[in-house]
């Protein structure tokens, strides 16, 4: 059973480092070591490779997982029950490795960001980014004051079933910017994005106070 | 002894099953249960007469604390001596200790200024029972040796290790205090599992379940809710929600009220407080089956005698059950799922058992819970699951999340988020931090726990304080401060300054768990884990970790050998045998220092086996080409 698939494998690099075991040679990126089977720490490395993925914006949330669960049946501390403590950290060092790859992969503005980061975008939220963007700026302004003057839940759920709408739309014009690699359109929407999922989490809040 | 060399995945020897033996905990608010998994079958481990169940109390009116149900006999005759629901109470403060109409079912001990108890400190409560001041860690330590006793009498043999399960929803306090409380009992603790996990293992490796599945776990005292996915043997929690104060103990203190207020009783002592609290719960357990019930205590010179019937029991504690449903709507909306996306529902802890529970839970998911196994021992079977994939391997993973989002202080009072509630574990996440004044050399780090946004609405975990920072100008270090979640969930907050290096490292505790200190008087104290149990330990983990060396240098000439002169090879061997030897006596510091020589006397080989995939690498011959091929076959 091939649950996981492996792309690039241990790289093209024809690196390689002494196995912390048995001190024999091991490519930098495997998992294993051949000689001894001992587990190897992560390395550095990208999310996508780690997870063995294609590096891209699209990508098939169900592979996505498969791979995850693939490799932490494997790599998962608990899988080393009886080892000693120094390979149980060694597996758990993987495991947190792996969980922050599919934290980042699995969610589609966390992935756009990570990508637009691995391009040389930097799209971190700054106050100087608001100001030169006066249509967002504009747009932020006006859905926060549209919270602040609703006063039942069903308004605000009204609120946010819009925001989810536009929402969906940015994820879909990230993608067609990723697919043409315009990077500054890409970057764009995410900033967008990342405001309205942030509107959406006050909206929540609200909500609930509301309801409460 | 002599040490048997078994190859990975080769079954151990029938001895070393036995020394690896562990047990499931189930360590709830009323009752505990413990569980193990022999040959294939997990079995909870019962009394005399068959009953799994061990009641949660803890009575000290000998010399020798009593546990369980002769416990609970003695509630009548020395309700200041008997101590129930400490759970409520683990790594928890005076503030959070829930009141009878204003008589507290405990009696506290005064704080002292400075100590953990004062108010200024932190610090956990402790009680004063008859003339002991005792921690909820000790009372809860008693509850596990209690359990302890009850499996090495079943087995026949010592038992070291368990399995513990916490409420999901137990903050880093409560899992630390829990963790104490077992190293107190001598028992060494393998992982902490949450309960609702632990019961989805169990139920669904029962039934051979897959897709999602929430569990409504409401306990004595703490109520958690997680959705599942089950596939293929993999256990993932997608989210986790709840109230670790709220439970079965609720509805007790809800028809203790009602009940007072019906005979117009007040200023209850502790003692009449936990009588009185005591009838309404055998009250609440009528009420399961039967229509009406009649509520008879004797406290503060009344005979209390007052018929209820289901329906107005119902109206008491409607309330909390919408409490509930309140927490199963967020950890639907966390996981991004509606009702209709839910598999099925297991209902765990005895207060499922109350109809009115059953019924909103089916009606909040559309379904009929599920709840085909005992839900008062479905927890306790799936930590002796887990306890046995630990030591002996299994097929199934659980994968589990943090429940409570984890931050820290920063100006005003305002906690910025490090990690977020339902990030799965083990985590490891960075922040950079700078200093706000020229010339600041100390940084006071401040961990909080919970999801609002102040610091006051918050959970206090500790302090960390990081020193020699170099004076430079405001802005100009780099503090960067990372937040480690291992399995377990709990937490180690370390903090560097870039520039320079300078470190600091807290494993969270000090605020609301034991100090050090304090921990090592209770050690040293503890008859169960004396400073000889402390050297075997040790000794185990110095031979574990021989063994792995032996089994390297073993695989690593078979591959490599050739590499080696006849000479070279005899020199290995010699030194290793005297390792092998060593590692079956018990002089721990002996094997450290022969396992240095055998480091040694295999550094050339190490060298001449790194040397020779250089040679390879340069003719042409990728290395990796191998290994991405054992990449890949490891992972399947
Ligand atoms: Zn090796």
């Amino acid at each position: 059973m091939a649950v996981v698939e492996k792309i690039g494998g241990a790289g093209a690099g024809a690196t390689f480092v002494p196995c912390w075991s048995c001190k024999g040679p091991v490519a930098s990126r495997a998992l294993f070591c051949h000689t001894c089977g001992a587990v190897q720490a992560p390395g550095s490395t990208d999310h996508f490779t780690r997870l063995g993925m294609a590096p891209g914006f699209d990508l098939d949330d169900e592979k996505l997982e498969k791979q995850y669960l693939g490799f932490q049946r494997v790599l998962h501390p608990d899988r080393f029950a009886g080892k000693p403590a120094k390979e149980r950290l060694i597996a758990e060092s993987q495991a947190v490795a792996l969980n922050e790859a599919y934290e980042t992969l699995n969610d589609p503005l966390k992935r756009a960001t990570y990508l637009l980061g691995l391009k040389g975008v930097n799209s971190e939220v700054t106050e100087e980014k608001t100001v030169n963007d006066p249509a967002l700026l504009m747009e932020a302004l006006e859905k926060r004051e549209a919270l602040a003057e609703a006063e039942s839940a069903d308004a605000i759920e009204d609120l946010m079933i819009s925001a989810g709408t536009t929402a969906i739309q940015l994820l879909s014009d990230i993608s067609l910017a990723f697919a043409a690699d315009d990077l500054a359109a890409a970057n764009r929407s995410v900033l967008r994005l990342k405001y309205l999922r942030k509107f959406l989490e006050e909206a929540r809040l609200r909500r609930a106070a509301l309801e409460s | 002894m002599l040490l048997q060399i078994h190859e990975p995945g080769e079954t151990p020897a029938p001895h070393e099953l036995e020394r690896s033996q562990a047990i499931g905990i189930d360590l709830g608010t009323t009752n505990s249960v413990v569980a193990m998994v022999s040959g294939d079958h997990p079995e909870v481990l019962r009394d005399g007469s068959g009953d799994g169940l061990v009641p949660s109390v803890v009575a000290y009116v000998y010399d020798e604390p009593i546990v369980g149900k002769q416990a609970q006999a003695e509630l009548a005759h020395h309700p200041d001596l008997v101590i129930s629901s400490i759970k409520r109470l683990m790594g928890r403060g005076a503030a959070d200790v829930k009141k009878l109409a204003g008589a507290l079912p405990y009696e506290l001990a005064p704080a002292e200024e400075g100590k953990p108890g004062d108010k200024k400190f932190g610090g956990m409560v402790r009680l004063k029972v008859g003339d002991q001041i005792l921690s909820p860690v000790e009372i809860s330590a008693d509850i596990l040796k209690a359990l302890k006793l009850r499996a090495e009498i079943s087995l026949g043999h010592k038992v070291e290790k368990a399995v513990i399960t916490v409420p999901a929803y137990f903050d880093d306090a409560a899992r630390t205090a829990t963790k104490d409380a077992a190293r107190l009992a001598g028992l060494e603790v393998l992982r902490l599992v949450n309960e609702p996990t632990a019961a989805a293992l169990a139920y669904g490796l029962d039934s051979a379940a897959e897709g999602i599945y929430a569990v409504y776990d409401l306990g004595g005292g703490t109520f958690d809710i997680s959705l599942l996915k089950l596939q293929k043997g993999v256990f993932q929690v997608l989210a986790t929600g709840g109230d670790a104060q709220l439970g079965g103990d609720d509805f007790d203190h809800a028809l203790a009220e009602w009940a007072m207020r019906r005979t117009g009783i007040t200023g209850l002592t502790s003692g009449e407080a936990k009588i009185l609290l005591q009838a309404a719960r055998a009250a609440k357990e009528r009420l399961t089956t039967a229509s009406g019930a009649e509520l008879k205590a004797t406290v503060a010179g009344h005979d209390v005698r007052q018929s209820i019937d289901r329906g107005t029991f119902e109206i008491l504690i409607e309330p909390l059950l919408g409490r509930t449903l309140r927490a199963c709507r967020q950890v639907l909306e966390d996981a991004k799922l509606t009702v209709s996306e839910v598999k099925g529902v297991v209902l765990v802890g005895g207060s499922t058992r109350v109809p009115l529970v059953r019924a909103f839970v089916a009606d909040f998911f559309k379904q009929q819970p599920l709840a085909d196994i005992n839900p008062d021992e479905v927890v306790a079977v799936g930590a002796a699951l887990q306890a046995k994939a630990l030591t002996q391997g299994s097929e199934t993973l659980l994968l589990d999340v943090i429940p409570l989002s984890l931050g820290v202080e920063t100006m005003g009072g305002i906690v910025e988020r490090v990690i977020e509630r339902n990030t799965p574990i083990p985590v490891t996440k960075a922040q950079d931090f700078t200093t706000y004044q020229d010339s600041q050399t100390g940084m006071l780090i401040h961990v909080v726990q919970g999801e609002r946004e102040t610091v006051d609405a918050c959970r206090s975990l500790g302090r960390l304080e990081l020193t020699g920072i170099p004076p430079l100008v405001a802005g100009a270090a780099r503090i960067r401060v990372t937040y480690a979640v291992d399995a377990d969930g709990l937490l180690t907050v370390s903090a560097e300054e870039k520039t320079t290096g300078v470190k600091a490292e807290i494993a969270v505790k000090p605020s609301y768990g034991l100090t050090d200190d304090e921990m090592a008087d209770m050690l040293r104290d503890s008859l169960t884990y004396a400073r000889e149990d402390m050297e075997k330990r040790l000794l185990l983990e110095s031979r574990v970790e021989a063994e792995r060396v032996l089994l390297a240098l073993n695989a690593a000439l078979k591959a490599d050998g050739a590499l080696l002169s006849p000479q070279e090879r005899a020199e290995i061997d010699r030194v290793a045998q005297i390792v092998k030897e060593l590692v079956a006596g018990d002089d721990r510091v002996r094997i450290h220092a022969a396992m240095e020589d055998l480091d040694r006397a295999t550094h050339d080989f190490a060298q001449k086996r790194m040397d020779r995939a250089i040679q390879m690498a340069l003719r042409g011959q990728r290395l990796d080409e191998v290994e991405a091929g054992m990449a890949t076959d490891g992972a399947q």
